[in-house]
Formats: structure tokens, sequence, C-alpha cells
């Protein structure tokens, strides 16, 4: 506890002189707010792709593993997706770089021809793939194992009776599982996509390498001008940093360690008011 | 394919209960699933022969077929609900393959780039006055150790002290507080701690400070959560009777928990920390803002720049210098070092907690 408030409290104080500095003598000279806006936004973009993306297919996985496969494969595969949430996050960097991105060049190509009136995929489209469709993906692989490991926590929390009681009265399988698997698990589904969320917030290198990056806001999830995230500008800059800009790289990580806290909160909150709620039966 | 293949689930005549006609249900064979499946890829296949499609595209398009296929024919023949439960069972099953690509691509990529240059040379060589081929990630293998013996050594006591605290001793509202802060501690951005821990030596030691024990103490407000989390757990598993008959003893608290509940627990506990040691070895971004990057080998974290393992890869690949290539080489082999160091310690925690797990004698 003593550490977390000390966390806080060392960033407060080395983000003061940032946000007493004129505006001038912040990097860009237009003073702070529009410094990390751009920043912010980029982070909060990539993280609701991310976020979009994997929730489904991360219950998916859950269920699958929980009320599909075979018994036998079910823990191995458990196993399986345990092992990927500890893959360091700079090897889904390498990987997002070197295989992703070419390979998506041609859809973008694609959603850039057929698409193209709606702003998300308006072009031009980036010869590289390294865009914030290519970073949201990559996050989204990420925290896909976290958010399908505590989902799948709480789908194989479900009391075998409601399952048993669904069946006996004729369900098939999938009416099974919306009768008595989601409702009983939803509020762990929206806790594990919260903290998937807040993975994805503060996820650093894996952006870092694969988004090529230059400023300004734009919705624009194909072409090569992205917006960065918070994490990643900190990494990308603090090593050739000195000065007022130190100061002004720590106000950023300021505003994401506030973000984080809040979105973990709320998560924490949601999963558990259901322990207590299930705690009670 | 046609809705011919019909089977009659259970037949009339020989009902056990023998009472008035039982309901019949209309059921698709067996293989029917198998059978649209198989008929979706032979026409992807020759579709793909016709016109030059892109491979990915095929199989997103033979599964789409096959899934639209076979819920069709479901709801001919066997109703509406049970053709939806058969849809969401394709689809759950063709979300979980789809998950599962990249994730394998993940780990085939990596081998397959970084398994060239995993010789002796790259065990055992630093990159000082490394020019090109050659060179290795001694130097960056030794600060990873280096670094993350002195994170343990920070973090395991205070995660264990806290643990204990939570399980034995704590109560009402502070407890809950504790808690609630360590579960959000979990959440906190790497980079945020690396940037504390700068900013903890910077106030001290003035400004552009890099020293290897500033990256332990970042990884150590990683890895105390973890610790605490997993300790707590375990902890919570040691029998109430054990505590109980070593109190009927007269054994005071402080030492039933040193002599009993502590051993009783050691197993789950060395699982935990060796799973944390794996969460936080792989670390890049706080190691990047506090401890910097070195060409030489250094052993004294209180003293300059070091090198450490995933540091070492990302400016591997990121300036590689002229040419590049060599140096690219370089990144993938210390991703797979790290993917292997992982990877062990992973196995390792799964063996010490088969084989040192304590017997509960019931």
């Amino acid at each position: 506890m003593v550490i977390l408030a000390g966390v806080a409290a060392f960033l407060v104080v080395e983000a003061i002189p940032a946000l007493r500095a004129p505006a001038e003598d912040v990097p860009g000279g237009e003073g702070l707010t529009a410094y990390i806006g751009p920043l912010l936004f980029g982070t909060l973009l990539a993280a609701v792709i991310a976020l979009v993306v994997a929730t489904p297919l991360a219950v998916a996985i859950a269920l699958f593993i929980t009320q599909y496969a075979p018994r036998r494969i079910a823990s191995a595969l458990g196993y399986l997706v345990d092992l990927l949430a500890a893959i360091p996050s700079i090897v889904y960097g390498f990987w997002g770089i070197y295989w992703l991105a070419p390979r998506l060049v041609p859809l973008f190509r694609w959603l850039e021809e057929n698409l193209g009136f709606v702003p998300l995929f308006a072009g031009p489209t980036s010869a590289t793939g390294r865009t914030m469709f290519t970073a949201g993906l990559v996050l989204a692989i990420m925290i896909l194992p976290i958010i399908s490991a505590l989902t799948r926590e709480v789908f194989r929390q479900v009391p075998t009776l409601h399952r048993e009681a669904a069946l006996a009265l004729g369900a098939t399988r999938w009416e099974m599982i919306r009768l008595a698997v989601l409702p009983y698990g939803r509020s762990g589904i929206v806790g594990g996509a919260m903290l998937g969320l807040g993975r994805a917030l503060g996820e650093t290198l894996a952006i870092a390498l694969v988004l090529s990056v230059s400023g300004g806001i734009t919705f624009n999830l194909i072409s090569s001008g992205n917006p960065s995230t918070i994490a990643a500008n900190i990494a990308l800059q603090f090593p050739e940093s000195s000065g007022i800009a130190v100061n002004t790289l720590i106000a950023s990580g300021l505003v994401l360690f506030v973000i984080t806290f809040a979105v973990n909160m709320l998560a924490r909150y949601v999963v558990n008011r259901r322990s207590e709620f299930s705690g009670a039966n | 394919m046609t809705t011919s293949p019909m089977r009659v689930d259970s037949p009339t005549g020989s009902t056990p209960s023998g009472r008035g006609p039982v309901r019949q249900t209309r059921r698709l064979p067996r293989w029917a699933a198998a059978a649209s499946f198989a008929a979706a890829i032979v026409v992807a296949l020759l579709l793909g022969q016709l016109r030059d499609t892109h491979i990915a595209l095929l199989a997103l398009g033979a599964v789409a077929l096959g899934t639209v296929l076979l819920y069709s024919l479901s709801r001919a023949v066997e109703g509406p609900r049970r053709a939806t439960d058969r849809l969401t069972t394709c689809l759950v099953y063709s979300a979980f393959g789809l998950a599962m690509v990249p994730l394998v691509s993940l780990i085939v990529e990596v081998v397959r780039r970084g398994a060239p240059r995993l010789d002796g040379e790259f065990f055992s060589w630093s990159l000082l006055g490394v020019v090109g081929e050659g060179g290795g990630a001694y130097h960056a293998i030794m600060g990873t150790l280096v670094i993350t013996g002195l994170t343990t050594l920070i973090a395991v006591p205070i995660g264990l002290m806290t643990a204990i605290y939570l399980v034995e001793y704590g109560t009402g509202r502070l407890k809950r507080t504790i808690t609630f802060l360590v579960d959000v501690m979990t959440g906190i951005p790497s980079i945020v701690a690396g940037l504390f821990a700068y900013a903890l030596f910077a106030l001290f030691l003035g400004p552009g400070v890099r020293l290897g024990i500033a990256g332990a103490v970042a990884l150590a407000v990683l890895m105390i959560p973890v610790v605490v989390r997993s300790a707590e757990e375990v902890l919570k598993l040691v029998p109430n009777e054990l505590r109980e008959a070593a109190y009927a003893l007269g054994v005071p608290k402080w030492r039933t928990i040193v002599k009993v509940v502590i051993p009783t627990a050691m197993a789950g506990l060395a699982t935990g920390v060796t799973l944390a040691i794996a969460r936080v070895i792989g670390e890049t971004a706080p190691l990047l803002v506090t401890v910097g990057i070195a060409n030489a080998t250094n052993f004294d974290p209180f003293d300059g720049r070091m090198a450490t393992l995933p540091v070492y890869a990302y400016y591997q690949l990121t300036q590689p210098g002229v040419p590049p290539e060599f140096a690219i080489d370089r990144a993938w082999t210390a991703a797979l070092v790290l993917i292997l160091i992982v990877m062990g310690l992973n196995v390792m925690a799964r063996l010490i907690s088969r084989f040192f797990a304590p017997t509960t004698g019931r």
C-alpha cells in the first residue's frame, strides 16, 4: 500500500515541473494538454480496438474449454492459454512487425477499395502495414489469454445443478449456456474485459514496435499516420530525453496511471461484487 | 448434400415404460457435421483452383460455407432450436481455431527465426567491440540474472509478509483495503512502474540516472502483488486444524506460522514465486527506462547501465546498425531465449507443485 502511494507521490513530484512549465517549453511547443491529448486518444483507440476484437474471442475460448472440449483436452488447452499469457510482450511486438503487419496489407487494400467511404478505412493504405489496426490486433492477441483465463474461472464455477437442471428440461447445449452459464458469468466477463482493457492501456513495447507514429488525432485505422499511445511514446522518447521533456513524459505517465487505476478499480469492484453475491448462496 | 439420411432417436416399439407413443425427434446422423464441412472445403478448393485467392480467405470461406450448410440442413431436419445449437457450436469452434492461429504462428515464427543463432557464441560473447556478424548476449543474460535476482530478493520478503499478515493477522477494514489495493496494483502498467523507480532514484541521485538496482525496484513493484496473491491463496489452503493443534500444544502464534504454516505451504509458495519470476523476467519497458543498455558485461547493479535480455532484443531490432541482418538475427534469438526461459520457469513451477505437494494424509 505504501508502495502504491509512493508510486503516485513520486510521479506527481516529478511531473510538477512539467505542469508549471510555460507552454513553449513542452515538446511540440503548444502546452501540455496539446501534447498529451493525441497520445491519450491513441491509447484509448488502440485499447478499444483490442477490446472489441478480443472479448468475443476470449469468451468463445472460455466456453470452448469449459463446455465444449472433451475433459482431457480441456485442461491441457487451459494450460496452453496460461502459458501464452506469460510470453513477454516484446516477443508479440517482434511477431507483429515481421509476421502480422505484412500479411495485413492486402486486407487493408481491400478495405480501402470497398469500404473507403467509412472514415475508419479512408486510406491511403500504409505500405508496411504498421497501422493502428495492426497494433490493435496485436494488443487483442495479447489480452486474449488474460480475459479468457478469468472468464474460464467464472464459467467453471457455474453450479453444476444449474446446468443439469437446464439440460434436464430439454434444453440444447446452447440454450443451457444461454440460460445457465452466461447469466451467472456475466459480471466475470465484464470484469475480465476491463482487466484486459487496463492491460491494453498500459501495454508499451508491442505498440512501440508495431505502430509507425506521426502524431495528430485521426480515426483512420489503416493509413501510415497514427497517433502514438502514452506508454509507447514514453518508451520511444525517454532514452533520448533530458530536462523538462523527461518531466513531461512523467506527467503523461501519471495520466496513464490514473486511467488504468480507475479502470482496474472498476473491474475489481465488478468482480468482487459478484463473489460476495455468490458467497451468499 | 441432400436431406435423405435421417434417424429415429428412440424406436417406438421398445420404450422402457411401454406407455403411449414416444415423441420422435428427427436428428441428423453423426457424420452430417463432418460431411458438410468436407463439402465446403471441396467447394473452396475448387474455387481456389479457378481463381487465385489468398489461402486465409479460402479457409475462412470454407468455414463460413460449412457453417451455413450445416445450419440450413439442421434447420430443415431438426428444427430451429437444434439448428441454433449447431450454429453456436460451429461459431465457438471456429472462434477458438481463429484465436489459435496467431498464437501458434507466433511460436513457429520465433523458433524459425531465432534458432539459427542459438549457438555457443551467443551464450559466451558480449557485444563489446562487435560490429556486424557474430557477437552474443552473454552480458544481457548475466544482467537479466542479476536484476531478476535482486528483484526476487526485494519482492519475495515483502510479498510473503503481506500475505501472512492478510491470512493470519489481518481483520476487518484494513485487510479488505489492502487486498483491494494489491488487486489494483496488479494492473499497474509496467512502464509506470519504471517511471516510478526512475523518479525515485532521480530524486536522490540527480536526473539521467541509470542503475541496475533501479530496474530491480521497478520490477519489484510489478512482482510484489503477484507474490502476495499467490502466497495468500496457498496460505489459505493450510488446514485450520494444523494451526489449532499447534495452539493447543501451547506454541506461540509466530512459531506456529514459522514452523507449521509455512512448511506446509512451502511447495505452493515456491510455485507462486517461480511464476512471479517468470512474469517479470520478460518485462522490457521498465528496464528500458531505468537501466538502459550497455555493450559490455556489468555485474554491479549499483554502477551504471546494464544490458538485459528484453532490452537487448529491443535495441538489436530497432537500432540494428549496418548491415542490419546480423543484429536482427540476434534479436530473434534473444526473443527465443526469453520464451524458453519463461516456459522453463512455468514448467518448473508445475513440477514443484506436483512433486513437493504436502501430503495431507487423509
